[in-house]
């Protein structure tokens, strides 16, 4: 998908942005779902009621972006990025794959294993994952106590770091994500051909 | 996935190379030229977007508002008066397993649509409980009886927590939340402070009101003449999608026995002996009760009752055939979370469930994180 040349914007590819930019807010809003319901007497029952089919929806969206990462090429890096920095970001890339896949099954399989129910909407449930043990529960759900805080932690990160590129550095990286329209590339970009 | 270095097949093309790429870093002239003002500008709005973030992230979490009353705060009070013991509940931690069905009739079919009030039998887990964090406590007369149950009918699941009292003490989870402190008992007198008590009840008159009413319908003699009370108002919805608003009880196919004599509630745990003994002989059994509430009756408010005159349908016998000690696997896994509910159950503006799942997840994640003790409560020792 993607052109090697220097002439074409060196965007992601299309299905890429997209997938990002549907994703982008479920997950946030997941996390602050998450994050609020813990904390609060009165929304819990509602939060996690929408918190549920989000992780699961999540979860679907998780798989397709991961078969279209492995069959899609990546743009090139910005000349703005030392080879410390695009180490960091390709893994933190990956990082965020792990967390986005395994998040919501560790959410499945802890209610799974505390016996409850797994309901989307109404009537219709998820089948269980994972055996009936309070200790088993116990486990998944201090890991998802702890993959919510990575996860968040990683996400604050990639847009601090995309921030400082694109307001600060002015390389205009964003614009590999963009979805709207944006000023072609230059020929003249910094690129060894 | 993982194991994915950098510029791997899938990975970045690797077309331009590191050390291109820092040379003539400022002299790209794709870039908007750099200035010192739109650098900082630049960095103002990166810390600005940051500090939204985790700013918004630590406030929705209760970190930055310490007087929020929060599920942990509420798990925190119940370990403040009663102490922490690892592995059971804050609250009704003592307790004893039971499972036996539900024979459903049918009448409640008529108003709602859970497969559970179909007619027919089904299987359940029960759990009968004690009031209190302190799994050891001696039993009494005058502490709350409580009975939990998990009924499954067409892969949904109905969880209730019931109690013997036929109002709920407070309205409120704040109500419920500072009764906790000053119903704590003082460590010399063993009872709690009557000025806090006598200020907690000037505060909160629907909790003195309830506390009348309570009053006068005494304990029975033990749990298997006990009538438990689900006291939360839900909404029932029936195949035609007709709502309407119930409470729920169980009540005893027995007789009241006559309050026992004081010589024969010497034991510590006479009460669930009594009970361990009576499942024994034969299975125990209780008519699940729905009322049916009008216009007016309050649906948000446990402390009230509803009037006598109300409807009620007849939907089925509980039936307790067998009790087990708690152990892994049983009643003593299962959190007896009220909002767990089949499809046509929906809850209320009462807002004691809510607060209730909410409480109840935080304790049941904390005592699966901590090592388990054996029940104080334990059949075998009984019949022996």
């Amino acid at each position: 998908m993607t052109s090697e040349t220097t002439t074409t914007p060196t965007r992601f590819a299309l299905p890429s942005r997209i997938l990002h930019w549907l994703m982008a807010p479920m997950v946030i809003a997941q996390l602050f779902i998450g994050v609020t319901m813990i904390a609060s007497l009165s929304y819990y029952p509602l939060l996690l009621a929408i918190h549920r089919p989000l992780g699961v929806l999540i979860l679907v969206f998780a798989v397709v972006r991961l078969v279209n990462r492995l069959t899609h090429k990546l743009p090139p890096f910005l000349a703005t990025m030392s080879r410390a920095e695009r180490r960091i970001a390709s893994w933190s890339e990956y990082l965020l794959y792990a967390l986005l896949l395994v998040q919501p099954l560790i959410g499945w399989a802890m209610l799974s294993a505390a016996r409850f129910p797994i309901i989307l909407v109404g009537p219709i449930h998820l089948p269980g994952i994972a055996p009936h043990n309070i200790d088993v529960y116990g486990v998944l759900r201090e890991c998802h106590s702890v993959f919510a805080f990575l996860l968040f932690l990683t996400f604050t990160a990639h847009i601090c770091a995309v921030l400082f590129h694109t307001l600060v550095l002015r390389d205009r990286l964003l614009d590999r994500m963009a979805l709207w329209p944006t000023k072609p590339a230059s020929p003249q970009r910094d690129e060894t051909v | 996935m993982m194991g994915m270095e950098p510029g791997d097949h899938g990975g970045h093309s690797d077309e331009h190379d590191d050390e291109s790429a820092g040379a003539k870093r400022t002299e790209l002239p794709w870039r908007t030229a750099l200035t010192r003002r739109g650098a900082l500008l630049g960095m103002g709005a990166v810390a600005g977007i940051a500090a939204v973030d985790v700013g918004g992230f630590a406030y929705a979490g209760g970190w930055l508002r310490p007087d929020a009353l929060t599920p942990p705060r509420f798990a925190d009070r119940l370990e403040h008066v009663y102490g922490r013991h690892d592995g059971f509940r804050r609250n009704h931690a003592k307790g004893l397993s039971a499972t036996g069905t539900f024979a459903s009739t049918g009448a409640a079919a008529a108003i709602c649509r859970a497969a559970v009030f179909q007619q027919g039998s089904v299987p359940l887990i029960g759990r009968f409980s004690l009031g209190g964090g302190l799994p050891d406590q001696a039993d009494k007369r005058d502490t709350v009886r409580g009975l939990g149950l998990l009924l499954e009918a067409d892969g949904q699941q109905w969880r209730t927590a019931m109690v013997n009292i036929p109002v709920f003490t407070d309205s409120t989870p704040q109500g419920f939340y500072e009764r906790l402190l000053a119903s704590k008992p003082l460590p010399d007198t063993g009872k709690p402070d009557p000025q806090k008590m006598a200020a907690f009840l000037d505060r909160h008159p629907e909790t003195a009101a309830a506390m009348k009413i309570i009053k006068q319908s005494p304990p029975t003699s033990g749990f298997a003449d006990s009538t438990f009370h689900g006291l939360n108002a839900f909404y029932f919805t029936n195949s035609a999608g007709a709502t309407v608003p119930v409470r729920w009880s169980a009540i005893p196919q027995e007789a009241p026995a006559a309050p026992p004599a004081p010589a024969s509630v010497s034991g510590k745990d006479y009460l669930f002996d009594d009970l361990i003994r009576a499942v024994a002989q034969r299975p125990l059994s209780w008519r699940l009760v729905i009322t049916i509430g009008e216009p007016g009756d309050p649906t948000n408010d446990a402390t009230k009752p509803w009037p006598q005159s109300r409807r009620s349908i007849e939907a089925g016998a509980i039936t307790i055939a067998a009790v087990q000690t708690e152990e892994a696997g049983n009643a003593r896994d299962i959190n007896f979370d009220p909002l767990v509910l089949p499809d046509g159950i929906t809850a209320s503006d009462d807002p004691l469930p809510a607060a209730r799942s909410a409480v109840y997840a935080r304790s049941f994640t904390r005592r699966a994180t901590e090592p388990k003790t054996p029940s104080e409560v334990n059949v075998s020792q009984v019949l022996r």
